[in-house]
């Protein structure tokens, strides 16, 4: 399965879930995109979006300061 | 079977349009969200930059409400369009740089664009008749709607009943008589309707985020226009304003000098864009300097920075300039006493 990758560090929240979200408009149902952020907000934000949105989040992991996301985009 | 109608609600992240959004909701019509991100709604900014408080993120509200009532949210980026609001606004600002009635217009003729773009019939606010003192009044009203141009497809359920019938009551996909008629200041029968609903977390106080509403950033932000002599901004500068302590002991410039560590590792991200200054002999917090400062200017830079790091008692301490294209020089400076840094230099 196809994976992208989103550069969204420095980024404060809001940003990084509009980044997201306007990423994954542009994605198929089933693909997967890794966001990379530095604003640990993040970890709160972009599932809390995935979930209202229909999203699958894969994984989530904190390591030196960054933020990483992975989500699986839905129907 | 009659056709679900779909409408676009405006929310905040506050009681009130979470409550909007349900009444309509509950009528069986099909609800979605859309936050507008004006680049002022920073309340967990600094929660993400400064070191204490970035193991507690503060949660974002508008994904939140959208989550408890179960419905999508569409988080639009409206940070340039906004700078015509804010710099411009036709109807004034209001007790600080809050120009509330303009912003209000604006995000409602977004909210139309947006239910023209994605086939929605109508819009909801959270709005209450006399619960701003700008922009939520009875006069208020009927200029929102006719200068956002979304006229009788804008739907107040809080306040409707005390309103003209708008296209929705008319044509049936709301029933007026399960609408209500607030009005004023009191948030109890907002408090009243919230139980009722069974939302017993939702945000408060009820004032939303928008930092223009705040004096002090205000006069930051006022500070920084007289001193370029244009009302500009960028996104960048939006976010600057809200860290650091911010000084300007003269006009060509200002020292932005970071409170504790997580604001230093901010601040690194815009060495780039800007000069900055860190004492090299003592540890103390990095500074930015916005403005064209000139050799004099910066050794007064300086002592104003040693004056806020570990060589505040020193005779001297070693300062490194660095400039946006990294060349470097280290300069010795006396540390300021903290009497010697005039109030009025504090913005």
């Amino acid at each position: 399965m196809s994976r992208e990758t989103l550069n969204a560090r420095r980024l404060l929240c809001p940003l990084p879930v509009i980044r997201t979200q306007d990423r994954v408009k542009r994605m198929v149902a089933g693909e997967q995109l890794e966001v990379i952020c530095t604003d640990p907000g993040v970890m709160q934000d972009i599932p809390a979006w995935c979930r209202i949105n229909g999203h699958a989040i894969l994984e989530t992991k904190a390591e030196d300061g960054e933020y990483i996301i992975v989500l699986e985009v839905g129907e | 079977m009659s056709e679900q109608r779909k409408a676009a609600a405006l929310i905040s992240g506050g009681l009130d349009s979470m409550l909007a959004a349900k009444v309509i909701i509950e009528q069986g019509v099909h609800v979605e969200g859309i936050n507008f991100f004006t680049g002022f709604c920073v309340e967990g900014h600094t929660h993400a930059i400064r070191e204490r408080d970035r193991a507690k993120p503060k949660r974002n509200n508008s994904l939140w409400v959208a989550e408890q009532l179960g419905i999508k949210l569409h988080i639009v980026d409206v940070i340039e369009e906004y700078k015509d609001v804010l710099i411009n606004p036709k109807h004034g600002y209001g007790s600080n740089m809050n120009p509330c009635l303009d912003c209000k217009i604006f995000m409602v003729n977004k909210a139309k664009q947006w239910i023209q773009e994605n086939g929605f019939d109508f819009i909801i606010t959270g709005e209450v008749i006399g619960q701003r003192p700008m922009s939520q009044r009875k006069q208020t009203m009927p200029i929102i709607a006719r200068e956002s141009g979304a006229d009788d497809l804008l739907l107040r359920p809080l306040c409707a009943r005390n309103l003209p019938e708008t296209l929705p009551e008319r044509e049936g996909w709301v029933d007026r008589a399960k609408l209500f008629g607030f009005s004023g200041r009191s948030r109890k029968p907002q408090m009243e309707l919230a139980q009722q609903f069974g939302f017993v977390d939702y945000a408060q106080p009820a004032g939303g985020c928008c930092f223009l509403t705040d004096e002090s950033y205000s006069a930051k932000l006022v500070d920084l226009w007289q001193n370029r002599g244009t009302k500009d901004y960028e996104l960048d500068d939006v976010m600057l304003l809200k860290v650091g302590r911010h000084i300007r002991p003269k006009s060509n410039f200002k020292v932005i000098v970071a409170r504790e560590e997580g604001e230093s590792r901010f601040l690194e991200g815009y060495k780039k864009e800007f000069t900055s200054l860190i004492s090299s002999s003592h540890s103390g917090p990095l500074a930015l300097i916005d403005g064209e400062p000139t050799d004099e200017d910066l050794a007064l830079a300086g002592r104003i920075i040693a004056r806020y790091g570990q060589g505040r008692d020193a005779e001297q301490v070693d300062i490194l300039v660095r400039s946006q294209k990294g060349l470097e020089q280290t300069i010795q400076v006396a540390p300021f006493a903290p009497e010697q840094i005039a109030e009025e230099w504090f913005v």
